[in-house]
């Protein structure tokens, strides 16, 4: 460094831990040297996070939140705005693409135990993430306007009425009205760009502020912590930057290779992320055949109607749904075998973990499949 | 594990293609960068649909650069003094402006019975098979206010359109046999009314509006694909570099 920008970083240092927030995160945050592919999705997701953001700022440029415009102005940008058509698929491919990542970087949580001592609140705090961010993904599929926004949240918004004794007057509350309308869609539309996304800031600068205070996990479960060199570095530890940040360069590259690939080949992925049915506007007075929601809700919207109404109440399937994902804050109090990584665990462990896979996949596919009677 | 997921994961794809109905649909065969079959569908388009039917997302001029034609020929060819006649100024639309049409959605509902939908993108609603099977199923029934039904989409609101050009035709019950040769009842039509157009010429100006309608649900069709391979060859280019780096700083990591 020239001794003119030396003095600039010793001037800013003196004023703000710009030098010292560097080498906490990167320069000198030491890594394990064994991540996996697995250990892609965390940087993934934060990519993914600035993309939805970036291209969520350009698409509130021309997005009218107003039950007679909304689909109309999804279609103006879809063809009088300059490359509007790709900012929208980058955001909804985006979406999509969130949860794949989310969904991949949870499950390797799962493998390796990283939930677990000391790292429990990396763990809270990535849950919350996941709440914050299924949130926005709901939240924002109502925007389109399109039949299946609309009648999906209908179908959630309702959720909240089954809730016994104050249900009904809550899910007025949320709505803003009795049914879905121009001003459930003006406040999920100030909830879906200011609200969530600044929560889910938030919680991602906790997420990892937590994870560099104790250190990375890795697939051995093993803490490099632990055998520190006569420098006080650990022996297994790499900096962060550079070899993490060239290497994760790599998975980014890789990562948009299947972006691109669904966003100009197929952006709907038959159906998968953009549903037919979207592309009606919504109509209040005529109910879709087959309310779906989106792919990455399906296990959970499984477990609510498998669960039959009890005292005519759908309340008791409603507390399904929500356990499988409050179970999950739970975890590192309920596995709390010393042994982390799936690798070095018995095999029960193993088919759980398939058990749990599985489970996850069939309950997805049920999901959108149109329900049936329990004997026909 | 990892094949025992996959095969799951692909056993389950064809489960979750959309429900059609239960008409057989024909298929369709689109070509975008046929611009004579746009021009001709766009052509069919403004003769026969655009004037009950709106496209309201989609303007002129964009389908004219679109279709390679000149603004001159939009203006003088297609866009029709029945479009302005009603509209609120009384005078000619411009080539920029959305292909609207004059009849209000309350008239619509009262002259067919329901709202008439907008056609920007119905293609990405209903799929182009499904327009392409439904544009050619149009049969006389009496018992209809416009005389036709369809068996795609029964007791439609819609007239036959485009009669003048198939004609009309009237179901039949023809004999037909299932792969096992049992014989089997099949739906089959006789033409009562010849229409201007042999089949062969109605199947194909039907493949042509089809095939604009396709282009009109989603005009960036006509770069994406291009571009697509461009950022993709791109990547892969970035990936070859990234990689090598990558590899050139994890030499000394053991």
């Amino acid at each position: 460094m020239t001794t003119k920008t030396q003095a600039l970083m010793n001037w800013v240092d003196a004023r703000f831990p710009m030098t010292k927030m560097w080498d906490d995160h990167m320069a000198k945050y030491y890594a394990p040297k064994n991540f996996n592919f697995w250990y892609f999705f965390g940087s993934l997701a934060l990519l993914v996070l600035v993309l939805q953001i970036v291209t969520g700022i350009f698409l509130t440029m021309n997005y009218k939140p107003d039950a007679t415009l909304a689909f109309a102005s999804v279609e103006y940008i879809m063809r009088d705005v300059n490359y509007g058509w790709l900012i929208r698929y980058m955001h909804s491919t985006g979406a999509a693409a969130f949860f794949v990542i989310i969904y991949l970087h949870m499950y390797r949580g799962l493998m390796y135990g990283s939930f677990k001592q000391p790292r429990e609140l990396i763990w809270l705090f990535g849950m919350l993430i996941y709440l914050a961010l299924m949130a926005e993904a709901f939240l924002g599929y109502l925007l389109p306007w399109g039949q299946m926004s609309y009648w999906g949240a209908q179908v959630i918004v309702n959720l909240f009425a089954a809730v016994p004794w104050v249900g009904e007057e809550l899910s007025v509350w949320i709505r803003g009205d009795y049914v879905v309308s121009d001003a459930t869609l003006n406040r999920f539309f100030a909830f879906h760009v200011i609200a969530v996304p600044f929560i889910l800031v938030g919680l991602v600068v906790a997420h990892i502020i937590a994870l560099h205070e104790v250190g990375s996990n890795n697939p051995d479960g093993v803490e490099i912590k632990k055998t520190k060199g006569a420098d006080g570095i650990p022996l297994d530890g790499i900096p962060f930057h550079p070899y993490y940040s060239v290497k994760d360069i790599v998975g980014v590259v890789v990562f948009l290779m299947f972006f691109s690939a669904v966003l100009f080949f197929a952006p709907e992925l038959g159906g998968w992320f953009l549903e037919k049915e979207n592309f009606i506007p919504a109509d209040p007075l005529k109910t879709p055949e087959h309310i779906v929601p989106l792919w990455y809700f399906t296990p959970y919207y499984a477990i609510l109607r498998a669960i039959p109404p009890i005292w005519e109440s759908q309340f008791p399937g409603v507390i399904a749904m929500g356990m499988a994902i409050v179970f999950l804050f739970f975890l590192p109090w309920l596995d709390r075998h010393p042994v982390r990584s799936m690798r070095y665990r018995e095999p029960i462990f193993k088919v759980n973990m398939f058990i749990f896979i599985v489970s996850f996949i069939v309950l997805g596919w049920l999901g959108t499949q149109p329900s049936t009677g329990i004997l026909s | 594990m990892k094949k025992l997921i996959a095969t799951l994961l692909i056993s389950l794809m064809p489960t979750f293609a959309f429900a059609a109905g239960k008409v057989q649909l024909e298929e369709v065969e689109i070509n975008l960068d046929n611009k004579a079959s746009l021009q001709r569908g766009a052509k069919l388009f403004v003769n026969y649909c655009l004037n009950c039917h709106a496209a309201s997302y989609m303007r002129y001029s964009r389908m004219a650069k679109d279709l390679e034609l000149t603004d001159e020929q939009v203006e003088e060819n297609m866009i029709f003094p029945a479009d302005f006649s009603k509209e609120k100024d009384g005078k000619p639309k411009k080539i920029g402006q959305l292909m609207t049409v004059a009849m209000s959605a309350e008239d619509g509902k009262a002259y067919f019975g329901t709202a008439v939908p907008d056609l920007s993108v119905i293609a990405r609603a209903r799929g182009a098979d499904w327009i392409y099977t439904y544009l050619k199923s149009f049969y006389i029934d009496e018992s209809r206010p416009f005389g036709v039904n369809n068996t795609v989409f029964p007791s439609v609101g819609m007239p036959h359109a485009l009669w003048e050009l198939e004609g009309l035709k009237r179901p039949v019950h023809a004999k037909g046999a299932d792969k096992e040769g049992h014989e089997k009842l099949a739906l089959d039509f006789e033409t009562v009314v010849p229409g201007s157009m042999s089949a062969a010429e109605y199947d194909s100006a039907v493949t042509d509006l089809v095939n604009f309608l396709e282009y009109m649900g989603e005009p960036a069709k006509l770069v994406r694909y291009t571009m697509g391979v461009y950022v993709l060859g791109f990547l892969f280019l970035l990936f070859i570099v990234s990689y090598a780096m990558k590899k050139e700083f994890w030499k000394d990591v053991h």
